[in-house]
């Protein structure tokens, strides 16, 4: 079934953040692009847009479902990843591969709040 | 298709010059010329050009693809996609409704604003409300019309601040967005694992975001099917904080006749005419949603409404005050506000406050009467949501149900409608995964089938179901579930019927281990088969366009 990956930080809303220095890249995790099916469309933010934790910062669309992104932390976006534009069905390929922004941090301390990947995977396992 | 001589598309049969009729000679002296040149079309339209049998026989093929509630049965959940009546259709199509005006004079509608009124009254006693508006066009559009009268109410009292609108997570998707078209923030209240409402959650939210609640919206029976057992304590608790009560009427169903939304504490509803009525849900319209209200909100409705006639107390029955002594009139509103009054042809008065008259024939009594209304009623704020009075038609044809069942009858409607829910359920519940035990009312929902190690998923299970000549049931909604497969029969379906669908059911469970492949590429007697709906949903055309070199895309 689903993959999960170690050294990631994780939230409850099923996206992931890996930590480079101040930067996050997060994108969805594989059990969400699984629930998901296939993905048709990402609605992704614009580079200089400031996103807030806990707060909706685009959305993906599948042939099931439309579902907001909650961005797990502060900041501002520096890039987005383009190649979804016109190939969302990556984020199916390899979701942690292919992150969907990366944001520099306005507080890393906010990564505390987030999930290791025993804990994400305990949450998924039970939902 | 199933004559392909007569072509998928109406385009692949055209002929340039083939016509079926010829227009009359142009009498008029007004040209393009008097049109503004940015409305002026640069090339000729693409129009298809045929005879008059090949476009019949295009249309009448295409017609046979089609899968409606006349050609079987259709359990698509959260839908209720019940029988309609033929005589609601019979009684519609009396050319005195068929072909009626509504801007002719009130004084030769009589009968109709009697039935439209006599419909008011009638959803007003069923759900236990005060008054309804049948304007709205549809379920969605209740839901916005709704959620402005909780606004102009709000607002009318100076109270602001109340922008945020909670919905639980199981909701129709229409309630967030309606709340969104109608300028409010959505806040998502959780659900229990038993499918209701997580009242300590929304007693956490209301702790937080009180002041700025501007009201819940819920759906009950809920969209797993199951009634909510705290409805009352939710309805309370969003009051005390000040937020009114919004009732999805999509599952009124299982409810009509036996229970009231208004007597569970809900502020305003709206009904889907079309779902729990017996009106056609038409290919996605017409349909009607009217909008009710609980007494002290009446003045929030919008406009037109249809009134009974001030009267003289002392005469009685026969004692109207307007000209030609009617027994209902219409009232237009201030038309101000959102939207606008449908002035069209000779109406003057715009939308600028005056109510609208046409030639000679007042639209509504005379001048003294309607200062009466304005008075009477003292409402702050008039819109109006649509044109004229809503889908007359499906207007009627709902109150030709109501009258055919009568108050006697209409009670058995929900729990038969529950009772071929739960016998579907039950005769399934080995092969397809439950996740919810319990009791349901009209409709509950599998999660996929029990044995997923096969592979087939919900998807191919309802694509199988098209092979053996039944509508799939609503899938991948709810969202609480990954495989979610939401069933609804109606109350209208013989028992006949049902089982044979429940050994189709049976059937393909028992396909999905012995031919999973058979499944999993199913539909194969359709006249399409399985369809990409990836490619579907990146790579939509929608327009024909012919391609230069005369081949078409």
């Amino acid at each position: 079934m689903s993959n999960y990956q170690s050294g990631l930080r994780y939230s409850e809303s099923h996206e992931y953040v890996r930590v480079e220095g101040q930067f996050a890249y997060i994108g969805i995790t594989d059990y969400a692009q699984h629930a998901l099916g296939n993905i048709v469309y990402v609605d992704m933010p614009e580079v200089d847009d400031e996103v807030t934790a806990g707060e909706e910062f685009g959305a993906v669309e599948s042939v099931k479902a439309a579902s907001d992104l909650i961005s797990p932390v502060s900041g501002t976006v520096v890039e987005i990843n383009e190649a979804l534009e016109d190939q969302p069905e990556l984020l199916n390929q390899d979701a942690f591969e292919n992150w969907i922004i990366k944001v520099q941090m306005s507080d890393p301390t906010e990564l505390d709040e987030l999930m290791d990947v025993e804990a994400y995977k305990a949450h998924c396992e039970n939902a | 298709m199933n004559n392909r001589l007569y072509g998928n598309l109406i385009f692949e049969l055209s002929h340039a010059g083939r016509r079926g009729y010829s227009l009359p000679r142009n009498s008029y002296q007004h040209t393009t010329a008097e049109l503004p040149a940015v409305l002026l079309r640069e090339k000729e339209a693409e129009l298809p050009e045929c005879d008059e049998l090949t476009v019949v026989r295009h249309y009448t093929n295409l017609s046979h693809n089609n899968f409606g509630v006349n050609d079987g049965f259709y359990p698509l959940g959260s839908c209720t996609m019940k029988y309609n009546p033929v005589i609601n259709e019979e009684i519609a199509s009396i050319p005195a409704f068929a072909a009626a005006h509504p801007m002719q004079p009130v004084k030769y509608s009589q009968g109709l604003l009697r039935i439209y009124y006599e419909l008011q009254q009638s959803l007003a006693e069923l759900a236990g409300l005060s008054e309804f508006t049948l304007n709205p066009c549809a379920g969605a559009h209740g839901e916005l019309t709704g959620l402005m009268v909780i606004r102009a109410y709000h607002e009318s009292r100076g109270d602001t601040a109340r922008t945020k609108v909670l919905i639980p997570d199981s909701a129709h998707g229409t309630n967030p967005a309606s709340a969104a078209v109608c300028g409010l923030e959505v806040v998502e209240v959780k659900s229990l694992s038993d499918g209701t409402v997580d009242v300590d959650h929304l007693r956490e939210l209301l702790a937080a975001i009180g002041p700025e609640v501007c009201a819940m919206m819920m759906t009950n029976p809920n969209t797993l099917g199951i009634f909510e057992p705290r409805v009352l304590d939710i309805t309370a608790m969003v009051h005390e904080a000040g937020g009114l009560m919004y009732y999805d009427g999509a599952n009124l169903n299982p409810l009509l006749g036996t229970c009231r939304p208004g007597d569970m504490g809900f502020d305003v509803m709206h009904i889907n005419l079309h779902k729990t009525f017996s009106t056609p849900h038409g290919g996605g319209g017409p349909g009607s949603g009217p909008v009710g209200v609980r007494k002290g909100l009446e003045q929030f409705l919008p406009y037109p409404r249809v009134v009974e006639a001030p009267c003289n107390p002392s005469v009685g029955d026969g004692g109207s005050l307007t000209p030609n002594g009617e027994s209902f009139i219409v009232d237009w509103g201030k038309a101000k506000g959102l939207g606008l009054l449908p002035l069209g042809g000779k109406a003057t008065g715009k939308a600028t406050g005056r109510r609208p008259q046409v030639g000679n024939g007042r639209v509504s009594g005379c001048s003294a009467l309607w200062d009466a209304l304005l008075a009477k009623n003292g409402r702050e704020r008039a819109f109006a949501i649509g044109t004229f009075f809503g889908n007359f038609a499906v207007i009627i044809k709902a109150y030709a149900y109501i009258l055919s069942l009568g108050r006697e009858n209409i009670k058995h409607v929900g729990p038969l409608a529950t009772l071929n829910a739960t016998y579907i359920k039950h005769r399934l519940k080995d092969v397809y995964e439950l996740p919810i035990g319990g009791l349901n009312k009209h409709e509950f929902v599998f999660d996929g089938l029990k044995d997923k190690s096969t592979g087939v998923t919900t998807m191919d299970v309802a694509k199988r179901l098209l092979d053996y000549g039944f509508h799939a049931p609503t899938i991948y909604f709810p969202l609480l579930f990954h495989e979610s497969l939401m069933i609804e029969p109606t109350e209208s379906e013989s028992l006949e019927t049902i089982d044979s669908f429940i050994a189709v059911m049976r059937q393909i469970a028992k396909e999905a281990k012995t031919d999973p492949e058979t499944v999993k590429t199913a539909p194969h007697t359709t006249p399409i088969g399985r369809v990409d709906d990836v490619l579907a949903a990146k790579q939509a055309i929608l327009t024909y366009r012919k391609c230069n070199n005369g081949s078409h895309a």
